[in-house]
């Protein structure tokens, strides 16, 4: 199991459609992965349960892998916070 | 008659009214009897769903990629929705367990997810509430054969009247045909205002329950810029639009000829406009009329007009609203510069014989760390919301700048030990605008990621003119060689130390300066926002080697007499 917090420093926090790339991206996975805000966890397969955190510029989450290939997806989620997730 | 809403997409239509009224599935309360019923009911609603999805994809397919890229990316937030492992485990539980048809279930769903979304204190979110209706709406409509397509064919001239339009609709409307749109509810953030305004037909919403006086057949003016909509005009008022429709088209197609038109010369030289603004809608407007970000962020205007100096959280809240608004764009945000004529009611400016000479700008900032790291700080946690430089202005050698990067770097350190987050490769620069700094500007640039060449202060201190006295104001002429010399200097040794330098002061807009201002090797000019599309039009129509030309013979030419009136005639 792999767990890492993310900033979000994408200008207006985690709106759809950053959101709606996020779970595409996720569904290339096999291993579950999930998002934690404070103490609230779901599953990043559910847009309508990422939206539903208000997540906003500034916060910090936790991004939970636990699978098979937690590690590429590790990576694949690491690049997306880091360059797409600024630029969209 | 007439009804008013929020302009939301400019322009303005004469049309007339159709209403769009949709037709909502409603809860049936049929019971589920027994398990062959609760298969039968899930084994639709997976229909439901890959039908919408494929209706999506279908919209998708003749959508044009180009032109609409914020109706394609909610499409694809619509597909991912529809498909929300979420939704379906939530309406698969009602059908299975409180063996409701799934009629009711995804009624009771989608109403609960829109609640949600509503209820949630944020402008943007509420607004996704629209999202979740919408594919709400899309799977009912698939879940009843006897319902059919809502796409609709409309007669040309439509102007659509709603009580609120879905994404969908939107993003289907025909423009051909369609030439605006007006809603009860609804505000500038709404998916149907920003595809309004993608599609460039204006838009009104939020007109309230003024609406209904519409009736189907009327006929409409409608502003978007205004928010005014004119039930059935007579013709001196229709004959007055007219007249003002076209104004709008023929100042919108100039302006647009040359909005997305890069600034490059005719031999291919990339040239930077930027705008000067105060704030976030500054920066707005700026965009519009082509800005590729802005030179100078005037920070004083949040410290006037107030009793007390702004704390930390407003000034970071004003300067991250600009960010946001300039998306990336670089923003270069000047620290504050009081003093002088800028005089603030709760601090206690000294009386001074000369106060352009005296206490103000970044003497004041050193003066008192307390303000300056105050600002310091608000820059740089606004610094990770986009791309923001930090400006020094009122520079007169380099102790200056060295106290004032220890003072961010105080801030900076401050920050860490908190935890916030900050580009900590923040570009720092100074404002060329006192002699002294432009005569050392080869030492000063070794200090500095960038320069701006202030104009108007570096022009009445190197000319020793009091730019707000009339009897000398003669005198104040930045065409004079003393003041040229010194910004073709400045420009010189940024490029020799491979550091930017940009003009934000008013010789920056003087279409006459422009040639020469480019022959020097300038880059960046910043300027009022509206003066962008006539300084562009000069640079896509030069080259720079005619420019350098120019410039050579500018600084051979001993009047500013004469240069002016050499600039005025190639210019032309």
């Amino acid at each position: 199991m792999i767990i890492k917090d993310y900033t979000i420093t994408a200008a207006e926090g985690m709106h759809a459609r950053p959101a709606t790339n996020l779970v595409k991206l996720t569904k290339n996975y096999s291993s579950l992965i999930s998002l934690k805000k404070g103490d609230r966890t779901v599953k990043l397969s559910s847009l309508l349960n990422i939206l539903s955190l208000g997540i906003k510029g500034g916060e910090t989450i936790s991004i939970i892998i636990d699978g098979e290939d937690e590690t590429s997806a590790i990576i694949a989620i690491d690049a997306f916070f880091k360059e797409e997730l600024k630029h969209l | 008659m007439r009804v008013n809403g929020i302009g939301v997409s400019p322009g303005i239509v004469i049309g007339k009214a159709h209403w769009l009224k949709r037709q909502r599935a409603l809860l049936t309360g049929i019971v589920l009897q027994n398990d062959s019923d609760i298969a039968t009911e899930i084994e639709k609603f997976n229909k439901a769903v890959s039908l919408s999805v494929a209706e999506v994809e279908l919209m998708i397919g003749h959508s044009d990629a180009a032109s609409d890229k914020e109706g394609l990316a909610i499409m694809e937030t619509h597909i991912v929705l529809l498909t929300d492992p979420q939704i379906s485990e939530d309406v698969i539980e009602k059908i299975s367990q409180e063996k409701k048809n799934v009629n009711d279930a995804v009624i009771e769903v989608i109403l609960n997810a829109v609640e949600l979304f509503k209820s949630m204190n944020d402008e943007y979110l509420s607004a996704r509430a629209a999202d979740v209706q919408d594919i709400g709406d899309r799977l009912l409509k698939n879940l009843n054969p006897h319902s059919h397509s809502s796409t609709q064919q409309y007669p040309p001239d439509t102007i659509i009247i709603a009580d609120d339009l879905t994404p969908s609709d939107t993003i289907s409307m025909d423009v051909t045909r369609v030439i605006g749109f007006a809603t009860q509810v609804g505000g500038g953030t709404s998916h149907a205002a920003i595809i309004a305004r993608s599609k460039g037909i204006p838009a009104i919403t939020g007109c309230g329950h003024e609406l209904i006086n519409i009736k189907d057949g009327d006929l409409l003016i409608l502003d978007g810029q205004s928010g005014d909509i004119i039930i059935n005009p007579d013709e001196t008022v229709i004959e007055q639009y007219h007249v003002r429709r076209a104004d709008w088209l023929a100042q919108n197609s100039q302006l647009h000829s040359l909005k997305n038109t890069p600034a490059s010369t005719t031999d291919g030289i990339n040239i930077k406009l930027f705008a000067n603004i105060g704030n976030a809608v500054d920066m707005e407007q700026a965009i519009g009329f082509g800005a590729e970000g802005s030179g100078l962020l005037r920070t004083e205007l949040l410290f006037m007009g107030r009793d007390a100096l702004p704390t930390e959280q407003e000034q970071f809240e004003f300067y991250k609203a600009v960010v946001l608004k300039a998306k990336d764009k670089p923003v270069i945000l000047r620290t504050l510069d009081i003093g002088g004529d800028k005089q603030l009611p709760y601090f206690n400016f000294p009386a001074e014989q000369n106060p352009f000479l005296g206490y103000r700008a970044i003497r004041i900032c050193l003066n008192r760390p307390d303000i300056f790291i105050t600002q310091l700080k608000a820059i740089l946690r606004a610094s990770v919301f986009g791309q923001l430089k930090i400006m020094f202005p009122m520079i007169s050698g380099i102790e200056e700048v060295r106290a004032a990067k220890v003072i961010l770097q105080q801030a900076k350190d401050e920050l860490t030990t908190t935890g916030i987050a900050f580009d900590k490769n923040i570009p720092v620069g100074i404002m060329i605008e006192i002699p002294s700094a432009a005569i050392t500007a080869d030492m000063l640039a070794k200090e500095v990621d960038f320069f701006s060449i202030g104009t108007n202060d570096l022009c009445q201190y190197t000319l020793a003119v009091d730019r707000m006295n009339e009897q000398i104001k003669n005198l104040y002429d930045p065409y004079n060689p003393g003041v040229l010399r010194l910004i073709a200097y400045v420009i010189e040794q940024g490029h020799k130390n491979n550091i930017e330098v940009g003009m934000c002061g008013e010789l920056a807009s003087d279409p006459k300066a422009t040639l020469l201002l480019m022959g020097m090797g300038l880059t960046e000019f910043s300027m009022s926002a509206a003066a962008i599309p006539q300084i562009k039009n000069i640079i896509v129509n030069n080259s720079l080697s005619a420019a350098k030309k120019i410039q050579q013979r500018v600084m051979k030419m001993d009047s500013s007499h004469i240069i002016t009136a050499y600039l005025q005639e190639v210019t032309q």
